[in-house]
């Protein structure tokens, strides 16, 4: 029984001592923030490595996803006759839930994990020491810009997801289920509000950038130098990212829509 | 000897001296890497810390560039104390001091004129066309000129340490440290850089700290040696005195002698009872 507690105790120090690491490594990857008014390069290229080329599994994933809701939502909704609601319905959960939620989920599987896996190789083959040996912060030039990145990624990513599984929901809906495309396009635009629906899933997405990018940064810098380590180091990102979220999300909607 | 003249002397001392490790104690959890250990490297020399595998030689130089703090004891890099400083100062201090590192540390994504220009682009403001010209006569120097637009994947070992060793050289620094740069090299290879060391060393004034434990190759280029093991020093002097040296522990790590103070067998319970059953 003393064993279990002290187990126990030790677990918990250990999990106190990594979140005071990656809150003091959070504070220095700000502080290099101004690094990237004078170097915007560096925000550029990653930009492009986490955001865009995340692009393709985010868009397609948006359209399956939006087809999917479409025909659920069609088969429930004519049960009551009322198809026509079927736009609003697929807008809001996009927009809402399944934009914000699943974006983040596939960019920590997708941006995460890259992250992670990059900066950990970069440490275990001392490259991030060969950095600080040249007069050069790691952090600052390394990890800041690609925190950045990510969390200026993921709204724009989740705003892409809703924006193509509309579209998705439009095709099945209207297209193939033959609900009225004015009545779609109409009831969307009056039911859909721009701050519950829209602002709302915006902050949700900023949050989630956030932490997403905060845990696959810390895991890659804070990686034990071998291959065992960084894949060690990925699979946390992916699983602590999407915990993350997922608990957030239940914490961000219940303040949201009391 | 008056006062005066024995101020002078040891004033004159520490100025010989670029770096000074006082009374080092280092530990990793329970392991105790170094106990006591004082060295001093003089400017202008190539000094050479040798000891076998695990006695913490890379260790050693991560702790004058400050990447590792000490438990106790002061490490004096041309008069500052690395462990006082703050970022700021410690990184203006790294930059007039070059690391090789073992693997080479190219930065992976930029081809070898970039990797070498990196950090002229970093800390200095100079003209493009300038900036060609030092990575070329930095590439010239260590004879990969024609290499240049190579990516460090496309290197061998021995290219890539020769790159980085351009790399270190960039900012002409006071110094340059040398993280076991023989290991794993093809003779041709290993005779190139122990003529680069040593080359680069008297010609650009530089003072060499090199870790490793090639003793051959290590004795051809030094000046001074130290000699490490169990977080001490063991040994110091020239390679010839310590070729001949009295200790058994010195004699048996300098000619690689498969047994002595340092025995062949890791300990363990003895093979009889071992292979019957009846050890613990």
């Amino acid at each position: 029984m003393t064993e279990m507690l002290a187990r126990l105790g030790a677990g918990w120090i250990l999990a106190v001592r990594h979140l005071g690491r990656a809150l003091l490594l959070l504070l220095r990857i700000l502080e290099g923030l101004d690094e990237l008014v004078r170097r915007p390069r560096l925000l550029v290229e990653q930009l492009f490595s986490v955001g865009v080329l995340t692009v393709l599994i985010i868009g397609v994933s948006g359209l399956f996803v939006g087809m999917v809701l479409s025909l659920q939502g069609y088969y429930i909704l004519s049960q009551f006759d009322a198809e026509s609601a079927l736009g609003v319905m697929v807008a809001a959960s996009l927009l809402r839930e399944l934009g914000p939620v699943v974006t983040a989920l596939l960019f920590a599987g997708r941006a995460g994990s890259a992250l992670t896996a990059e900066i950990g190789l970069m440490k275990a083959t001392e490259q991030l020491s060969g950095l600080e040996m040249m007069a050069v912060d790691p952090v600052r030039r390394v990890l800041t810009p690609r925190f950045l990145a990510g969390f200026l990624a993921m709204p724009l990513l989740a705003a892409l997801f809703s924006a193509l599984g509309v579209l998705g929901g439009w095709f099945v809906g209207v297209g193939l289920l033959g609900v009225d495309d004015g009545t779609w396009w109409v009831q969307m635009q009056a039911r859909i509000d721009w701050h519950e629906d829209l602002y709302n899933g915006v902050v949700k997405s900023l949050v989630f950038g956030f932490v997403c990018t905060w845990i696959a940064v810390f895991q890659g810098y804070n990686s034990l130098p071998t291959s065992a380590g960084v894949s060690r180091a990925t699979t946390r990102t992916v699983v602590h990212s999407s915990l993350a979220v997922l608990g957030l999300d239940f914490v961000l909607t219940a303040l949201m829509f009391k | 000897m008056t006062e005066e003249r024995r101020v002078r002397a040891s004033t004159a001392a520490s100025a010989q001296t670029l770096v000074k490790i006082r009374d080092l104690h280092f530990s990793r959890g329970e392991r105790k890497i170094f106990d006591g250990v004082d060295i001093d490297i003089p400017r202008g020399g190539v000094t050479a810390i040798m000891g076998p595998s695990g006695t913490g030689k890379t260790t050693l130089l991560k702790l004058i560039g400050g990447q590792l703090r000490p438990d106790r004891g002061t490490i004096e890099v041309d008069g500052l104390d690395v462990h006082a400083l703050s970022r700021r100062e410690l990184y203006r201090l790294r930059m007039r001091m070059g690391m090789l590192f073992q693997s080479g540390a190219l930065l992976t994504d930029l081809d070898v004129f970039e990797n070498v220009a990196y950090p002229l682009r970093e800390h200095t403001r100079l003209s493009e066309s300038m900036l060609r010209k030092l990575v070329l006569l930095k590439l010239e120097a260590v004879g990969l000129r024609g290499a240049r637009h190579l990516m460090p994947a496309e290197l061998s070992g021995g290219m890539a340490r020769r790159v980085a060793l351009a790399r270190a050289m960039a900012l002409d620094p006071m110094m340059i440290m040398y993280d076991e740069p023989f290991t794993g090299q093809d003779p041709i290879s290993m005779g190139v850089l122990v003529k680069l060391v040593r080359q680069l060393n008297d010609a650009a004034r530089l003072t060499s700290v090199l870790v490793s434990h090639d003793v051959a190759e290590t004795c051809a280029i030094a000046d001074l040696v130290y000699v490490i093991s169990g977080g001490k020093v063991i040994e110091s002097g020239p390679p010839q005195q310590l070729q001949e040296s009295g200790s058994e522990w010195t004699r048996q790590f300098m000619h690689g002698l498969p047994d002595g103070p340092v025995p062949f067998h890791y300990p363990a319970p003895d093979l009889e009872s071992d292979l019957f059953g009846r050890a613990a």
